[in-house]
């Protein structure tokens, strides 16, 4: 990677996540994120150059938000705007930080992602699809999973068990994070497959909840970086893919996950990792049901294809397995779709800067990131104690 | 130096509806046309921004769309939800990052498949003033009214704005075919958010506008022999509340164009710059924008266009491709405005040149009454 500067994650925040956050307002609660983005990283609003918003508006039937919630965010006066990707809105919006920060035009970016779902009908919100081809056979998140879940498993030979079993190391987890959504530190395998069917394969409890949140991080530049941060998360890598817009034209999605890949490739090279799996301390990843997670671990090269139920049935990926797969509970207990792409990355931060607490993983220093949104859009970030 | 040059520039043109095309062939042929312009296939595109409102488009991700004509598929894209200026600095700061060394950027709106003024509604905060009925309308009348008090300068000032950008967007082949429009045309026509009337609205429009912008060194090896600099860029957020703020200050545009200016080496625009292309939703803000760009002190944009200074030909023509009154869309305004500064500086805006053009001022904006600005300065 050959930026103009360096950029460093030197302070994150985020609010406790819930189905309705009733008690706050859009702009109260990302002013809670962004406060505490902002004493983590001992700053005051008057320390930030610049702001950068994620949000998916229409999930909370709002245009430009940004101009309402910014102030929030610090953001009166200074520099705003509003990066919007469907779910990578959020590592979309990390990146565009890192970005403006490494470009030289400002020395600290605060990136709020954020999302009040209970005040909105994200589904419905979903299924504003293109009106002449899709919008008829537009069935949000679940629905379009579904199908090219069936064909993973069948070409995989992925187990209903396999699936239920990364629910349950998301929700065991997600017990150790004060934050995060769902608080089932007891859930069974049993139990995931004995709930309700939302459409086949997919179960109830295997699948993200609908949160209201926000999560903040600070970026500065390297200079400010190594005053301000005793162990700064720096910047290795960024890539991002998009993707056809009709689901139609995405044969074999999850079987292929061609954007991830490739994202992935190219950010692994550009940090210089060739054993993901080995080299990795710790990964964030954006999977918003169970059977993703499992795909993402092909496509993310943590094992060869047809290998991933293994990796969880041996709790490769667990807290105490070689590669620590989403520590915070992931996507799976806290989806807040603007702000979750913002916490995979103040998740992966947090664990660099030792900040982890119960969920701390010793001694992480490497730390993979992905995003995910729209049918097959994908995003990666790498950061390291390394600055490379 | 933002270190990005543009090396490209494409726009449809601006009519009252395209039913004839969707949104992604509207884009298509701004991206055709851009790419043409650079001489350049679209393989030679590292990166993409757009910029789209949903609620303008009814569909969420509404960059979803256009993905494949504008390159995206298996790219890196991000799409700013805000004004096109601002996808553009965006990318100006992707470009002077070293991530990419070309970037394509794209700005769409159909404004005839939307209520303007309704959506504009659901962007004002909704506990306070959306039940008020505030949208980006009342908003500009509240701040019209604002100026008139303060300065004495009232409808039959801006009504000459009107005038000057009808006139101006006749020579404009993009902009759509309209009468002329005198200040007496203006002032007879309804009222439509007291002291504003029909005619000192932008019109709605439908189009799309695409920038290729490129690092120096790949806009050398790319061939491109009219690359035009971005020299200086800035973008301000202000309160949100109309409460909070003075509307007749523009502190935005101020901190805007103040961080633009000091990048490009700027010291008095109306000095330094040979033409400025000003986003005026209404004609009142190319009098109360101007003061904030620095053209003059608060309070005398009108004598600078009563002067003729921003007159075609005066010393510091504004808006001579007829600016948002001649017909840009909303999100696509601010990076029109820069497509026209481009042309400008390149000696390519044909009917509408101004004489001489070193250097260029674009302006975008939006929020209600003006709370978000953005501003480049380009030169050769």
């Amino acid at each position: 990677m050959k930026w103009r500067r360096r950029v460093a994650v030197i302070g994150t925040g985020q609010t406790v996540h819930a189905r309705k956050r009733d008690d706050v307002s859009q702009q109260e609660m990302v002013r809670e994120a962004a406060r505490r983005a902002l004493a983590d990283a001992e700053m005051t609003a008057r320390d930030i150059d610049a702001v950068v918003i994620a949000n998916m508006e229409l999930f909370e039937g709002r245009a430009l938000p940004e101009l309402w919630c910014a102030e929030g965010a610090a953001g009166a006066g200074k520099p705003v705007l509003k990066i919007a990707t469907g779910g990578t809105s959020g590592t979309s919006g990390a990146i565009a930080g890192a970005l403006q920060v490494a470009s030289g035009m400002f020395d600290t970016v605060l990136v709020v992602g954020f999302e009040k779902q209970s005040e909105g009908q994200t589904t419905a919100g979903m299924a504003l699809t293109d009106p002449m081809w899709d919008r008829h056979v537009a069935s949000a998140a679940i629905g379009n999973f579904a199908l090219s879940i069936s064909q993973y498993m069948a070409a995989r030979g992925v187990t209903e068990e396999q699936a239920a079993r990364v629910a349950v190391k998301a929700r065991r987890n997600a017990a150790r994070n004060p934050y995060a959504h769902l608080q089932q530190p007891g859930l069974t395998v049993e139990q995931v497959l004995a709930s309700s069917v939302l459409a086949w394969p997919v179960h109830m409890l295997e699948m993200c909840p609908t949160s209201d949140g926000a999560c903040a991080l600070v970026y500065a530049a390297e200079d400010v970086a190594r005053r301000k941060c005793a162990t700064p998360a720096w910047v290795r890598a960024v890539a991002t893919r998009h993707d056809q817009p009709y689901i139609g034209d995405l044969d074999m999605r999850l079987l292929t996950m061609r954007t991830l890949r490739s994202a992935a490739r190219e950010a692994y090279a550009q940090a210089g990792i060739t054993e993901p799996l080995k080299q990795l301390d710790v990964a964030e990843i954006y999977e918003p049901v169970s059977y993703a997670e499992l795909a993402w671990y092909e496509a993310l090269g943590f094992c060869p294809e047809g290998e991933a139920g293994r990796l969880i049935e041996d709790g490769v990926t667990a807290m105490d397995g070689e590669l620590p797969v989403n520590p915070s509970g992931g996507v799976l207990s806290t989806n807040p779709i603007g702000a979750s792409g913002v916490i995979r990355t103040a998740e992966a931060a947090l664990q660099i800067h030792g900040k982890g607490d119960t969920r701390q993983v010793d001694g992480a220093s490497l730390a993979l990131v992905t995003g995910y949104g729209v049918y097959a859009w994908s995003d990666v970030l790498i950061l390291s104690s390394d600055p490379g | 130096m933002t270190g990005a040059v543009i090396i490209g520039v494409g726009q449809t043109a601006y009519e009252p509806a395209k039913p004839s095309q969707a949104i992604p062939e509207m884009v298509l042929e701004a991206v055709e046309r851009a790419l043409g312009d650079a001489r350049i296939g679209m393989e030679a595109i590292d990166a993409v921004v757009t910029a789209s409102v949903d609620l303008w488009d009814g569909r969420t991700a509404s960059n979803i769309q256009v993905t494949e004509v504008v390159g995206a598929v298996m790219k890196p894209e991000a799409r700013v939800a805000g004004d096109g200026l601002l996808a553009a600095i965006h990318a100006a700061m992707t470009v002077g990052a070293g991530a990419y060394g070309t970037v394509l950027v794209a700005a769409h709106c159909k404004m005839s498949e939307g209520q303007h003024w309704t959506c504009s509604s659901w962007a004002v905060d909704p506990i306070c003033q959306q039940p008020l009925g505030l949208d980006f309308l009342s908003a500009a009348g509240l701040q019209a009214r604002a100026y008139e008090q303060r300065h004495g300068v009232g409808a039959s000032h801006w009504a000459r704005v009107v005038e000057k950008n009808a006139r101006s967007a006749r020579a404009n082949p993009l902009a759509p075919r309209g009468p002329d429009r005198s200040a007496a045309d203006v002032l007879a026509s309804s009222v439509i958010a007291d002291p504003l009337r029909a005619l000192d609205a932008a019109p709605a429009t439908d189009g799309a506008c695409v920038l290729i912008l490129a690092s120096p060194e790949r806009a050398r090896s790319l061939g491109s022999d009219t690359p035009v600099a971005l020299l200086g860029a800035g973008y301000a957020c202000e309160a949100h509340y109309l409460g909070d703020r003075d509307l007749t200050a523009t502190d935005a545009l101020g901190a805007a164009s103040g961080r633009a200016y000091t990048m490009a080496g700027i010291d008095s625009p109306l000095r330094d710059i040979q033409v400025v292309e000003c986003s005026e939703a209404f004609s009142y803000q190319e009098l109360l924008w101007s003061e904030g760009l620095g053209l003059c002190p608060p309070g005398e944009g009108a004598r600078l266009l009563e002067e003729g200074v921003t007159q075609p030909g005066g010393r510091l023509p504004v808006n001579p491709s007829g600016g948002m009154l001649g017909g840009s869309p909303f999100v696509v305004a601010g990076l029109a405005r820069l497509a026209e500064a481009v042309l400008q500086v390149r000696g390519d805006a044909a009917g509408r040149q101004v004489g001489g053009v070193r250097r260029a001022i674009a302006h975008g904006t939006h929020g209600p009454a003006g709370q978000h600005h953005s501003v480049v300065v380009v030169g050769a």
